[in-house]
């Protein structure tokens, strides 16, 4: 058994993490909600582009477990544009289906970006082409007769579009499910990296801010909270991690790690922007200070998270019967 | 790749050995509880056996009774045994809290003369750390040792309390103040008590479940040489610091027991059939904390075994842990509706399942803990 990085994974991680440090500060983040400036938000697109991330699948011949810290790290700047979508899902699946399109070329070029439907679509406005999973096939559409939606992250730039028609891209319902797969440990990684910059802004916070004389953090009401949001975010990532290699593995039970991981996820992420918000006080609740941007976005993610679906899968994996069933 | 979570093939072999002897030795009949002294007794008879087939101390070296297993072949034994439901181990105190401590504070003496005893369960360890006036606060304690230099060794007065096991056990580990002019956390020594030394009174009680589990121990001029000692005079607070975290992280509770009493409460979920959505959640949920548990302690394994010490992050274990086995506990008793009321495995379980976040630094403690120093929050305050 072993359970760590290799110092290829470790040194790729921390390249992508300082990339985003200066690429993606929360100005960038501010820039992608309405009337920002957009071309930021493109730049931030080239300089993944140029570290490969589109084409981190295929071209740098990374697998889930190389890719879930750097999936993590783009939650944990709310990268806002579809990385997931693009590197993880998109790129391995047209790769798979043998690319019918030629699509794959402009995404390792940095061209194409594709968006995955889901009620909404999520970057549909920065995207050149939706992907639909539906059940056992899917499908890739342009964003011909999308409309715009407002969001409660307006960095989301979501839109909807008609559900598409005519030739699906594949119907091979293993490949879709992968394809899903990956959109959920996606989601599951990047939860857990807003979680963790949601705690470290508020630990900043809570050092700092003075109230009675002393920091706010070295009351022990604000350390409980701040120590259980930690604890939930940390055995929800080794989770994470696990369920990476059950599916780079295509392992018999990776279905169900899958699933653990998204609950995990989910509830450490929502937990964190609640006890983040309750511990700044009052400027935790406004839009000019930087913790909503990030709450916001665990929301938006964890909201793509079909819960109920994902307790039946786990319930199922252990032979579980529901009343309903 | 290092993210590998099945066994290698050596670790296969040492699952497959450990297996098959419980499969032929674990006693078909669960034992009665090790928390009185009847069933203390049958307890210390199976922990021979398992000595004897080399699985009472499997991480130790050979020489004191061990197989030089690897942490890795550690959680896996663990897994096997709590998989089997196989006795409680009686010995706890001694083989995963003193010995670590032994190992790394211990002369070559100390641990000749007692680590082969311990595995034997020869010699069973009681832990004396609370007293009646500091429980959570244990640099508080106010029993003392006063030097008898003619005579080579300390004398020991005062009481300590909520002592596991201490009716039945033969020795206690415990600390004692020094040097009662120095600050709190210093001139604390740790010492090696037997308990059949003369001026050592012990008297049990019950604990929530109505075992006599519990223990004061009184102490009155009990002689103790020099030689029992652990990591030298004055240095207790921080011998006892490393008895701590391991009695909060990894070695006291491995991830193995959880695992096996999630799939115990899936089987009881299975057994009724179909479940209301409510309780299939429970159940799944608690299933998925034994899984979170068991991950993140490989994680803590191949950390530890890359030079991370443990350190602090040992409280997050004790927290997740204790509050696992009540979420556990509470399911199952939720599935078994009426029934929960019959004095049985579960409700047992349950009520020992409530001392977790107590024992060992109650969870407010290691909150607090984990805020500060894994953290890095402002010590005192409110």
């Amino acid at each position: 058994m072993r359970f760590g990085w290799t110092a290829d994974q470790v040194a790729l991680r921390e390249a992508v993490r300082d990339l985003l440090a200066s690429a993606c500060p929360p100005s960038v983040v501010r820039a992608a909600w309405p009337g920002g400036d957009e071309s930021s938000v493109e730049a931030l697109w080239s300089a993944l582009t140029g570290m490969g991330i589109p084409g981190a699948v295929g071209e740098l011949g990374l697998d889930e477990v190389d890719l879930v810290s750097l999936l993590e790290e783009t939650g944990y700047a709310a990268v806002p544009l579809p990385v997931v979508e693009t590197a993880a899902v998109a790129a391995p699946l047209l790769a798979a289906t043998g690319d019918p399109g030629g699509h794959l070329p402009g995404i390792l070029a940095g061209r194409t970006r594709v968006a995955v439907a889901g009620g909404l679509v999520p970057y549909g406005r920065r995207a050149t082409l939706v992907l639909h999973l539906d059940g056992p096939a899917a499908w890739l559409s342009t964003l011909d007769g999308a409309v715009d939606e407002t969001t409660v992250d307006g960095s989301l730039a979501a839109v909807r579009v008609p559900k598409p028609s005519g030739e699906p891209l594949t119907e091979d319902a293993e490949l879709v499910g992968l394809a899903a797969d990956r959109l959920a440990l996606g989601a599951a990684a990047q939860l857990v990296g807003l979680g963790r910059r949601m705690l470290d802004l508020t630990v900043g916070y809570v050092r700092e801010r003075r109230q009675f004389g002393v920091p706010v953090g070295s009351f022990q009401a604000v350390k409980h909270h701040l120590a259980d949001a930690l604890v939930r975010l940390e055995f929800a990532a080794p989770a994470v991690y696990a369920a990476a290699w059950a599916l780079a593995g295509r392992r018999p039970e990776r279905g169900r790690d899958v699933s653990t991981a998204v609950l995990l996820a989910t509830e450490a992420a929502r937990e964190a922007a609640r006890t983040a918000i309750q511990c700044h006080g009052a400027i935790g609740y406004t839009v000019e200070y930087d913790l909503h941007l990030y709450a916001k976005r665990a929301w938006a993610v964890a909201a793509t998270c079909d819960t109920d679906a994902h307790l039946a899968r786990v319930a199922e994996a252990l032979d579980l019967k529901g009343a309903a069933a | 790749m290092t993210v590998d979570l099945t066994d290698t093939a050596s670790e296969a072999a040492f699952r497959a050995e450990a297996r098959a002897w419980l499969r032929a030795n674990v006693p078909a009949q669960p034992l009665p509880s090790g928390d009185t002294r009847e069933g203390f007794a049958r307890h210390v008879d199976w922990e021979r056996r398992l000595h004897e087939a080399r699985w009472s101390a499997v991480s130790w070296p050979e020489r004191y009774g061990g197989r030089d297993a690897s942490l890795w072949e550690w959680l896996i034994f663990e897994e096997e045994y709590h998989a089997a439901g196989a006795p409680q181990r009686v010995t706890q105190n001694g083989i995963f809290l003193l010995a670590p401590t032994l190992f790394e504070f211990g002369t070559d003496g100390q641990r000749d003369r007692l680590l082969p005893r311990m595995a034997a369960a020869e010699d069973l360890w009681c832990q004396g750390w609370s007293e009646p006036e500091a429980g959570s606060d244990l640099a508080g304690i106010r029993s003392t040792a006063v030097r008898d230099e003619a005579a080579g060794g300390w004398r020991l007065s005062g009481q300590k309390t909520w002592t596991t096991r201490g009716a039945f056990c033969t020795h206690l580990f415990g600390l004692f103040r020094t040097d009662p002019a120095a600050a709190r956390h210093r001139g604390l020594t740790y010492f090696l008590v037997p308990l059949d030394a003369p001026g050592v009174t012990v008297r049990g009680f019950g604990r929530l479940d109505g075992d006599e589990g519990f223990a004061e121990v009184f102490l009155s001029d009990v002689f103790v040489p020099d030689a029992d000692v652990l990591g030298g005079v004055g240095e207790g607070w921080r011998v006892a610091m490393a008895t701590t975290g391991s009695e909060r992280g990894l070695t006291l509770r491995s991830p193995g027991r959880f695992l096996a009493a999630a799939d115990r409460l899936v089987a009881l979920a299975r057994s009724r059939g179909s479940l209301a959505p409510r309780l299939r959640e429970r159940a799944v949920r608690a299933w998925m904390g034994a899984r979170a548990y068991h991950l993140y302690t490989l994680r803590d394994v191949d950390a530890l075994l890359a030079g991370v010490p443990a350190g602090a992050r040992s409280s997050m274990n004790k927290l997740f842990w204790s509050e696992l086995d009540v979420d556990i506990h509470e399911a199952a008793l939720e599935i078994l509706g009426p029934e929960a009321r019959v004095d049985a495995a579960w409700s047992r379980g349950f009520l020992f399942s409530l001392s977790g976040p107590i024992y060992a630094g109650t969870n407010e403690i290691q909150r607090t803990i984990v805020a500060e120093r894994v953290l890095g929050l402002p010590r005192g305050g409110g």
